[in-house]
This record gives structure tokens, C-alpha cells and sequence, in this order.
């Protein structure tokens, strides 16, 4: 499907023209602030590489950037009613989402993928390195999609969006194994362990239910998305 | 000739009835919606521009319905009630994106037309957030245009508007009736529909309470009696001497002041000053006091 370049310029314009978007600095710079200040002392990889790619890196970095450029991308545009300009066009409500879904998702990628790359070269090896960085942007996709939808069902998507992230896959995820097969975190583990294994990660979820299961929530995040849209209702205050 | 068609609709939101069985046909040239706050004028824009469903009713723009229907935006352009912008694009950019988003096969000639039409040419390559009301109103107005569609909605347009930049607007607005489109506006204020050639249809309540010529309307809201509060050093005298005046219809003598009862506006606001210079009065207070919208929209209703 090909994608909208007009929708696409202003959606990455308006993320970038807000302040917001300096949100996405402090994680990524802490992250490798972290690795460098590990490696330069010396301390043995095996002692701080869980922590700090599991721990920081995909349970905190990778879901906190995808849910504020996520919501970003639509959510901020329905916050400030400039999403009438874009609905008032004769454009399918799929072509709005796709275009708005792939800025996201590279938008994400990058931002999670740079940082991660760099830890896993300084833990382990340049394998490594790129078997995060492709997992993050595996995870940064589905992230978007997750994150996309919810704009559009709450007017509190940043909220709801950081109650998944901290309390199902953050907490629920390390106590109850069940919750495991319904995190995005957990499927970007898998991938991570299995582009390039390591003692360092371990995926608790098979890579078939991941993959599976990344494809899933990312089609039906999308298609609800495009249904949203389609009766997207003015908020009329005056009525 | 595309025009608007509603039919029998009503909305409500639970148990609000926000626009009750409204029927009405726009045709081209320029349309007044006047109502005051609440009474459904935005609910009413947002169902012909189809971003709410009617809960009873049919809402057509030509022969489709605005609901769940991206093609009507072909021949509607819409410009909404709160100023929403992208004020990081210049009004240049955010024309041309727009005429980028309608597909159309030149969009920068579209574009430099828009933005002749509504005269910010001039202006194009300076940011949105640096513009004052008028000109991003004109903004707005331009991206909507710049498909030329038929039908223009647009939802209080003058709001925060200065007197000059509203008749700049008016202006803009005449201009595109008198091309043929059917132009729909919201209003709360009378006063904005003063220099309206056109008709008016004023919604009370989320009824449907007036719709014909303007000039019906503005003789009607011109006839009907204004209440003054007026204090002064001599009210009684005062009251006598205002009696005597043809544009006076009845003076009430209270602690507090007096209330006037004026047939005629103009000849009572006129004659005041004059009175008083004669009789020595100091007039020390003089308000309407029947102004607020609903009384002067109950009295349309009524008549």
C-alpha cells in the first residue's frame, strides 16, 4: 500500500514541532550514559547487560518512546482539533492511519533502535547490537499500532497507554505467566534472543506464538483504527 | 447544483435533545445560522459536515449522505469553530497540503488561487502562529476553498473578530455566494448578519424557530420594544418629559430609577441626551436591560 507523502510531511512535522518531542531524548542518552559508564569501568558485561537492555531497554525505553511518538501522531491532533484539516478530505480512513501508522513506526524504530545497537555493541559484539536493534524495531511496529488505536479510543491515551506498559507487562508480566503471551515486551525479547543468542536474554515466549501474535494485534490494531476513523465525532462542546 | 438537504433530523446526546426535527434545504448564496449559545447551531454544522451522525433524519450534501462518506469533502469544504491550526506550517504550506490531500492535478496553481481569493498572498510564506485572527481565519477559509467546492460551512466565523476583519470576511463570504456556492455561516451575534443579503435561519432550542429573508428579520428584532434602566438627579421630571416623546411607550417610576419601555431605539437613545440638556437632569445611569440574545431571539420566536 503506498503511503501518503502530504499526510506523512505533516504528521512528522507536527511531531517534531512540538516540545514534546524533546521527551524523546533523556532515555535514549541514559541508556548508552549507562553502557559506557559500565564498560569504561570495567564492570563484567554479565553483571549489567540484563539490567540495562532488559530492564531499561525494552521493558522502559522501547514502550515509552513508541507510546509518546504513538499518541503523538494522531492523538495530539484530535487533542487540538487539527485533525479536521486531514478528515476533511475526500482520502479513505485507511490511507490517514497507514500513513500515520508508518511515521510512527519509524519514528520509533529509529529513536529506540540507535540507542540499542550501540548497548549491545558495547556488552557483546556488533551481532549482537543489531539483533536489538531489529527486535526494537520488530517491537517499535507493533508498539505503534497498540498505540495508535488507543488514540483514538481514549482521550487519555498517554494514561492507559503507561498503565499497560508499568502495571501488564511491567508487573503482571513478571509475576504471572500467563499475561506473558499478551506483552509486546515479552515477543521483543524473543525476537532479540533469537536473531542473536546470548546468556543475556532469554524470551519466555516461543517465537512462533510471538510472531503470530505481533502479526495479529498489529492488523487488528489497524483495521479498528480505520473503523474509529471512519466515525471519528466531533467533540461539541457548545452543542 | 449541489445543495444541503436535512430531513426530519434530530440528535440528542443521551438525554439531551441537542437539534430537534430540523427540515431545511440550503440553496445557493449566502445562509445565516443565528441561534444563541446551546441552541444547536454546532451540532447542526457538524451533521452536514459529516463528523456526527443524526440520531433521526436524513442529512444529504447533493444527492450523499455527510455520514461516514470521505467523498462528500469532494464539494464541501468546512471551517470549524475552534482555531485549529498547524501553526508551525505557513499559510502557503498549509494551503498547498491541503490542495496535496484533495489530489487535485495542479495543486500549487489551486493553492496561489486560494489564497488570492481570500487576499494572503501577500502573506504565504510567513508562519501560521505569527498571524493575527483575521488573517488565520482567512487562512482556514482559504484551505477549505481550495478544491472549489460547492458548499462552505463555517462555524462562527467572527468570532474575536475586529469590526474591520468582519467585514473583510463578510466581504470574502458575498463574493463566494454570489459565485453560486451555497455558503452556510453560524452566529450568536445579530449584529454580524447586518450587512446579510441573504437568508437566515435562526435555530432556538435545537428548533428550527425562523428561517426567510433577512430584512423580515431585521424589522422584526428593529420593531420590538427596548427596556432601558435610567437613573438621573430627577427621575419623576424625567419620566414626565420622556412620556411626551413619540418613541417612549411606557415609563415605570421605581426607588431604584426608572424603567422606559422604547418603541424606537434610535429615537429614544437620540431624544434622551436632548431632554435632559432642557429639563437640567443629570443622567447618571443608562443600560438596556433586555439585550441578552435570548430575550431578543424568544421575541423572533414569537413574532
Amino acid at each position: 500500500m503506498p503511503i501518503n507523502t502530504t499526510i506523512a510531511w505533516m504528521t512528522a512535522r507536527g511531531l517534531f514541532g512540538r516540545r514534546r518531542f524533546l521527551l524523546l531524548l533523556p532515555l535514549p542518552v541514559l541508556l548508552v550514559a549507562l553502557a559506557v559508564f559500565a564498560r569504561v569501568t570495567g564492570i563484567n558485561s554479565g553483571d549489567w547487560a540484563q539490567p540495562v537492555v532488559n530492564g531499561l531497554g525494552f521493558a522502559v525505553l522501547l514502550p515509552v518512546i513508541a507510546l509518546i511518538v504513538g499518541t503523538g501522531v494522531l492523538g495530539s491532533e484530535i487533542d487540538d482539533g487539527t485533525i479536521v484539516h486531514i478528515l476533511t478530505k475526500p482520502l479513505s480512513r485507511a490511507e490517514i492511519v497507514w500513513a500515520k501508522f508508518l511515521v510512527a513506526s519509524g519514528v520509533t524504530a529509529l529513536t529506540a533502535a540507535i540507542p540499542l545497537y550501540v548497548v549491545g555493541v558495547l556488552v557483546e559484539s556488533v551481532r549482537f547490537g543489531l539483533g536489538l536493534a531489529a527486535a526494537a524495531a520488530i517491537g517499535a511496529v507493533v508498539y505503534s499500532a497498540v498505540f495508535l488505536l488507543l488514540s483514538l479510543l481514549s482521550r487519555r491515551p498517554v494514561l492507559v497507554g503507561l498503565l499497560y506498559v508499568l502495571i501488564w507487562e511491567g508487573l503482571l508480566g513478571n509475576l504471572v505467566s500467563g499475561t506473558r503471551v499478551l506483552s509486546v515486551e515479552q515477543y521483543t525479547l524473543t525476537y532479540a534472543d533469537k536473531i542473536a543468542p546470548t546468556e543475556y536474554l532469554t524470551g519466555n515466549v516461543s517465537l512462533t506464538v510471538s510472531i503470530i501474535m505481533s502479526v495479529i494485534i498489529t492488523v487488528v490494531c489497524l483495521g479498528y483504527a480505520v473503523l474509529r476513523l471512519r466515525s471519528f465525532t466531533a467533540a461539541s462542546e457548545t452543542s | 447544483m449541489t445543495a444541503v438537504t436535512m430531513d426530519g433530523v434530530s440528535r440528542w446526546f443521551g438525554n439531551v435533545v441537542a437539534v430537534n426535527d430540523v427540515t431545511m434545504t440550503l440553496e445557493p448564496g449566502v445562509t445565516g445560522l443565528l441561534g444563541p449559545n446551546g441552541a444547536g447551531k454546532t451540532t447542526l454544522l457538524h451533521m452536514m459536515a459529516g463528523f456526527l451522525s443524526p440520531s433521526r433524519g436524513t442529512v444529504m450534501v447533493g444527492d450523499q449522505p455527510a455520514w461516514r462518506n470521505p467523498a462528500v469533502y469532494r464539494h464541501l469544504g468546512l471551517v470549524s469553530e475552534r482555531e485549529a491550526v498547524h501553526g508551525f506550517l505557513t499559510a502557503g504550506e498549509f494551503v498547498l497540503a491541503s490542495a496535496r490531500l484533495h489530489k487535485l492535478a495542479d495543486p500549487a496553481a489551486a493553492a496561489a488561487a486560494a489564497l488570492d481569493l481570500v487576499e494572503m498572498t501577500e502573506f504565504k510564506d510567513r508562519r501560521i502562529d505569527t498571524y493575527s485572527k483575521g488573517m488565520r481565519q482567512r487562512t482556514r477559509v482559504a484551505a477549505s476553498l481550495v478544491h472549489n467546492p460547492q458548499v462552505l460551512l463555517l462555524d462562527e466565523p467572527f468570532n474575536g473578530m475586529d469590526p474591520r476583519q468582519r467585514m473583510h470576511m463578510m466581504e470574502l463570504l458575498h463574493r463566494l455566494g454570489g459565485e453560486g456556492r451555497t455558503i452556510l455561516f453560524s452566529s450568536h451575534i445579530l449584529e454580524e448578519v447586518e450587512q446579510l443579503s441573504g437568508t437566515v435561519q435562526v435555530m432556538v432550542s435545537g428548533r428550527l424557530a425562523a428561517s426567510g429573508d433577512y430584512r423580515e428579520i431585521r424589522r422584526l428584532m428593529s420593531n420590538r420594544p427596548h427596556v432601558f434602566a435610567v437613573s438621573s438627579t430627577d427621575d419623576r421630571r424625567l419620566a414626565v418629559a420622556l412620556m411626551a416623546q413619540p418613541s417612549v411607550a411606557g415609563v415605570e417610576l421605581a426607588p431604584t430609577g426608572l424603567t422606559v419601555r422604547a418603541s424606537d431605539y434610535g429615537g429614544f437613545t437620540r431624544s434622551l441626551p436632548k431632554i435632559a440638556l432642557k429639563e437640567g437632569i443629570r443622567v447618571s445611569r443608562l443600560t438596556p436591560s433586555d439585550e441578552s440574545l435570548e430575550s431578543v431571539f424568544s421575541y423572533l420566536v414569537e413574532a
